[in-house]
């Protein structure tokens, strides 16, 4: 199978390129991308990509796969090759380190703006904080971001105004917090996205949506976000 | 919080309820105009036309859509401007040149509704 890989060095590259390299799969056998790359790095050791867990999990290995973002580890070959050709980029609109390897900072950034965490001034009554099951269960759908970045890569919104825009992964992530009856800090957190970029710049085209490798669903968050935004303000 | 001194409302939340709002005006307005010239357009004249946009109720409606317009295009080119235009000189020209714009469109809306 031909495979075309992104590639860029920038101490020894002008400028990216695409390398073609022809892989041979093994027989009767469904391949994960990774695998290609791994493959394809048994012989090419200068070939750079993040990758950990190899099985969904750490979120480490997010690439454009012929055109579509998704985790390499857990994305068979038989998935997403047309026309007999693999085709490897780094994730969209992030600055590129070298080869597949995306720099994360302004990803990361945005994370840090909502506060992920849960805020909560009150002395907790023994020994945790409770939560009945139903509360619990508000939070399912939201807890499983695994911050890949695939979502936000693949949003225009986030290509435009990466400083601006905190992005699908963000905005989901926020939810998580705002959804949580054990956090107090509501106001406080819509207050900081109650202006016309961090939420309102999300045009609903679900691009997030279509590519999660957890098959979460960011744009639903965003809209019960905007809900509360709209009650706060009425 | 990211604000941005050329957006009116400075606020997301209102932002999107005047462009949703302004919308519902002017979808209402083009049925109006639709089924008005559906029934009337075979042979038009110039009094008929004249006698239907002269009406009181009328030139309210159509200076509520003309505003209606103005913020829902400001609103609107505003995101596209702050989405594509990256130079801020360029931003500012194209937006200042939309707003002169959108006031004109009014100013002359209310002259010819209510002729000085």
């Amino acid at each position: 199978m031909l495979v075309s890989v992104y590639r860029y060095n920038p101490e020894t590259d002008r400028e990216p390129y695409m390398q073609d390299v022809e892989v041979s799969l093994p027989e009767g056998k469904d391949l994960m991308v990774l695998d290609v790359l791994n493959l394809i790095k048994e012989k090419d050791q200068s070939l750079s990509y993040r990758r950990s867990c190899r099985e969904g999990v750490c979120g480490s290995d997010g690439v454009n796969m012929n055109g579509k973002n998704g985790l390499a580890c857990i994305t068979p070959v038989s998935e997403v090759v047309t026309g007999g050709k693999l085709v490897v980029r780094p994730l969209p609109g992030l600055p590129v380190i070298r080869d597949l390897v995306v720099d994360m900072g302004v990803f990361y950034k945005q994370y840090q703006r909502i506060k992920p965490y849960l805020q909560n001034s009150t002395p907790a009554g023994g020994r945790e904080r409770l939560q009945s099951p139903e509360d619990r269960a508000k939070l399912d759908g939201l807890y499983e971001c695994i911050l890949c970045a695939c979502c936000s890569t693949s949003c225009p919104s986030f290509w435009w105004n990466p400083e601006k825009f905190v992005g699908p992964s963000g905005l989901l992530q926020a939810y998580r917090f705002l959804a949580d009856s054990r956090d107090e800090a509501t106001e406080e957190r819509l207050a900081e996205l109650d202006d016309p970029f961090s939420v309102f710049r999300c045009r609903g085209i679900m691009n997030c949506v279509s590519v999660c490798p957890k098959g979460l669903n960011p744009t639903k968050a965003i809209g019960h976000i905007r809900d509360m935004l709209l009650s706060r303000a009425t | 919080m990211v604000t941005n001194v050329l957006n009116y409302g400075r606020s997301g939340v209102a932002d999107w309820v005047v462009q949703r709002f302004s919308a519902l005006i002017l979808a209402a307005y083009t049925v109006v105009m639709v089924v008005w010239l559906a029934v009337n357009g075979g042979e038009l004249t110039f009094a008929q036309w004249q006698g239907f946009m002269g009406q009181t109720w009328m030139r309210i409606f159509t200076l509520l859509t003309v505003l209606a317009l103005a913020g829902h295009a400001w609103i609107g080119l505003w995101t596209v401007a702050t989405d594509y235009m990256k130079k801020g000189a360029i931003r500012v020209a194209f937006l200042g040149s939309v707003a002169i714009s959108l006031f004109v469109y009014v100013v002359w809306a209310i002259s010819i509704l209510w002729g000085f």
